[in-house]
C-alpha cells in the first residue's frame, strides 16, 4: 500500500511534465496536421537555458532565495524557448508549407538533429548537474518500513503545472486569441475569410507549446538537477505516446495522456523491473494505435457537414 | 456616375492547370443586389473566392471601394468589410453557435457585438435557441442561417453570398431571400448572390449576370435576364422554381 501511494505521487509528478510536453505536440498537430518532432528537443534545449539562466541568476547576480531564483529561470526559459521555437518555425516549417505532406516532417526531424548536436557542441556531451535547490518534505504516511513522502519539489511541480494548464486552459476556451486558434484548427481558408490571419495564429501557437515545454524543462531540471543533450529524445517520444494517448489534438486528452504515462511508467518500475519501464510505455502507444487510435478523448473523424 | 464598390476586371484565376475564370468582368454598385447565375462548375464559387485571393486572381484586376485589393493577403481582404456566407457553408462545427458569431464579429473590432447580436437572432431566431449548442449539432439550413448571420457580425459594407438556398426546404429558402431584401432594403446592405434557384435569385436582384465556363456571357437588370428566352431554357425550366 505505501509503495503504492508513493508511486502514485512519483507517477503524478512525472506525468506532470509528460503532460506540458504533449500539449505542444497536440496543440502544433491539431493547427497544422503536422507531428513536430523536433519538440522534444526544443524541451531540452530549456532545460540548458535553465540551467545557464539558473546558474547566471544564482552565482553572478547572487540572489539567495531559491522561490525568486526559481520565479526568474521560469521567465526566463520560457521567453527563449518561445523564441527559439518562433524561429525554427519561420526557418523550417513554413517555407514548406503547402509542399507534400512529409515535407515538413523531414524538416522536424532534421530540426531535431540540429537541436541536439548544437547543444552537444556547445555545452558539451557530459550530464550537467546543479545542486539540489529545495530539499525538505511532507511524511505522508509511516508504515514503520517504508515511509511515503511528498517532496517540497513535488509539491511546486504539480502547483506550477496546474497553475501554467489553468492560464493556458484559459487562453485557448475564452479568449478571442484562443477561437482564432480553434479556428485556424478547424478550418483555415475560413478563419482567414473571417480576417484571421493565419500565419501569426501558427507563430502563436508554437510559441505557447514552447512556453509550455520550457515550463516542463525548468521543472525536470530542478526535480531532477540533472540534464544531458540527449534528454529530448525519450521525453519527447513519451510526450508524443501520451498526446496519442490522450487523442492527439485534444488539450484535455494530453494532460490525461501525460499523467497515464507517468504513472504506468512508475507503477511498472515499482512492481515489474526497472530496466523494462520504457517498453511498458511504448507498448502502450502500439497498443493504443491498434484499439482506440483516436485516443482516449480524440473525437471520431466523422461529422456532420 | 459613381465608381462601383466592387469591380472585377479582365480577372483569371485556375486550379492547377485548370483555367477557372477565364477573364471575368463584372461590377456590384453600393446598396445593390447582384445575382450570378450559372450551371454547376461555371465558375461562380470561384469567383467569390477570388475576391478574397483563394486562389489569387493571375491576370486582371478587383478593385473594392476604390482600392486595388488583387494581390492583398485573405485575411486583410476580410477586414475592409467584405464579408462571405461561402460554399459549404463552412461553419466551425466543433464551436458553439455563440462562439461562430464572436469569430464573424471578430474580423470588425469597431463594431458594437451586443448590438450586431441582437440583430442577427432578431433576423434568425432559430439561432437563438440554438446559441450554446456547438456548431456541427444544427440542421442543414441552421447551419446556412448561422453562415450568413456569422457573416453579418461583422457590419460587412458587401456580402457575398454562396448559394444560401442549397438543399434547404423551398420554404426556408425563401425565408432565406426574405432576410437578404430586408437586409438590402432596411439596412442598404450592398450583396453579391450566387445561385442555381435562378428564378427567385433574380427576382430579387437589381442586376444580374450568366455565368458559363469561366466567362460571362449575359448581364443586364434581374426582370430582364428573367425573360430572356436562353435564360429561361438554360436555368428556369424542368420545374426549379
Amino acid at each position: 500500500m505505501e509503495v503504492f501511494v508513493q508511486q502514485l505521487i512519483n507517477g503524478l509528478t512525472l506525468g506532470s511534465i509528460y503532460g506540458l510536453i504533449a500539449i505542444g505536440y497536440t496543440m502544433v498537430f491539431g493547427i497544422i496536421g503536422m507531428v513536430n518532432f523536433a519538440h522534444g528537443d526544443v524541451f531540452m534545449v530549456s532545460t540548458f537555458i535553465a540551467l545557464v539562466t539558473l546558474l547566471i541568476v544564482t552565482t553572478w547576480i547572487g540572489i539567495s532565495s531559491v522561490v525568486i531564483a526559481l520565479f526568474i529561470v521560469l521567465v526566463v526559459a520560457m521567453t527563449l524557448t518561445s523564441l527559439v521555437n518562433w524561429a525554427i518555425e519561420r526557418l523550417a516549417y513554413r517555407p514548406l508549407r503547402g509542399s507534400f505532406r512529409l515535407a515538413p516532417l523531414i524538416s522536424a526531424i532534421g530540426m531535431s538533429i540540429f537541436l541536439s548536436n548544437f547543444v552537444q557542441v556547445a555545452q558539451g556531451p557530459r550530464n550537467k548537474s546543479v545542486p539540489p535547490l529545495v530539499q525538505g518534505e511532507f511524511i505522508l504516511m509511516d508504515g514503520g518500513v517504508y515511509q511515503v513522502t511528498l517532496s517540497y519539489k513535488q509539491l511546486i511541480v504539480w502547483a506550477v503545472t496546474a497553475i501554467l494548464l489553468a492560464a493556458f486552459w484559459y487562453v485557448v476556451s475564452r479568449t478571442a486569441l484562443g477561437r482564432s486558434q480553434r479556428a485556424c484548427e478547424q478550418d483555415q481558408k475560413m478563419a482567414a475569410l473571417l480576417g484571421v490571419d493565419v500565419d501569426r495564429t501558427i507563430s502563436i501557437t508554437f510559441v505557447m507549446g514552447a512556453a509550455l515545454a520550457a515550463v516542463a524543462g525548468t521543472m525536470y531540471l530542478m526535480y531532477y538537477g540533472v540534464v544531458n543533450f540527449n534528454d529530448g529524445f525519450v521525453p519527447g517520444v513519451k510526450a508524443f505516446t501520451a498526446a496519442v494517448l490522450g487523442g492527439i489534438g485534444s488539450l484535455p486528452g494530453a494532460v490525461i495522456g501525460g499523467l497515464l504515462i507517468g504513472l504506468i511508467e512508475t507503477m511498472w518500475s515499482a512492481y515489474f523491473s526497472i530496466d523494462y519501464k520504457d517498453v511498458a510505455a511504448f507498448a502502450i502507444l502500439a497498443v493504443t494505435l491498434i484499439f482506440l487510435p483516436q485516443g482516449i478523448l480524440g473525437r471520431p473523424d466523422v461529422e456532420k457537414v | 456616375m459613381t465608381e462601383p464598390l466592387l469591380s472585377i476586371r479582365g480577372v483569371k484565376a485556375s486550379y492547377g492547370h485548370v483555367a477557372a475564370l477565364k477573364g471575368v468582368d463584372l461590377d456590384v454598385s453600393e446598396g445593390e443586389i447582384v445575382t450570378l447565375i450559372g450551371a454547376n462548375g461555371a465558375g461562380k464559387s470561384t469567383l467569390m473566392m477570388t475576391v478574397f485571393g483563394k486562389p489569387r486572381a493571375h491576370a486582371g484586376q478587383i478593385i473594392y471601394s476604390g482600392e486595388d485589393i488583387t494581390r492583398r493577403p485573405t485575411h486583410l481582404i476580410a477586414r475592409m468589410r467584405i464579408a462571405q456566407a461561402p460554399e459549404g457553408r463552412r461553419i466551425f462545427a466543433r464551436m458553439s453557435v455563440y462562439e461562430n458569431l464572436q469569430m464573424g464579429a471578430a474580423v470588425n473590432p469597431d463594431a458594437d457585438f451586443e448590438q450586431n447580436l441582437e440583430h442577427v437572432l432578431g433576423l434568425f431566431p432559430r439561432l437563438a435557441q440554438r446559441l450554446h449548442q456547438r456548431g456541427g449539432t444544427l440542421s442543414g439550413g441552421e447551419q446556412q442561417m448561422l453562415a450568413i448571420a456569422r457573416a453579418l457580425m461583422g457590419k460587412p459594407r458587401l456580402l457575398l453570398l454562396d448559394e444560401p438556398s442549397l438543399g434547404l426546404a423551398p420554404l426556408i429558402a425563401q425565408q432565406i431571400f426574405d432576410i437578404i431584401h430586408e437586409l438590402n432594403a432596411r439596412d442598404r446592405l450592398t450583396v453579391f448572390l450566387v445561385e442555381q434557384n435562378a428564378y427567385h435569385a433574380l427576382k430579387l436582384a437589381h442586376r444580374g449576370y450568366v455565368m458559363v465556363n469561366g466567362l460571362i456571357t449575359m448581364a443586364g437588370s434581374g426582370r430582364d435576364l428573367l425573360e430572356r428566352p436562353e435564360v429561361k431554357a438554360a436555368y428556369l425550366e424542368g420545374g426549379r422554381h
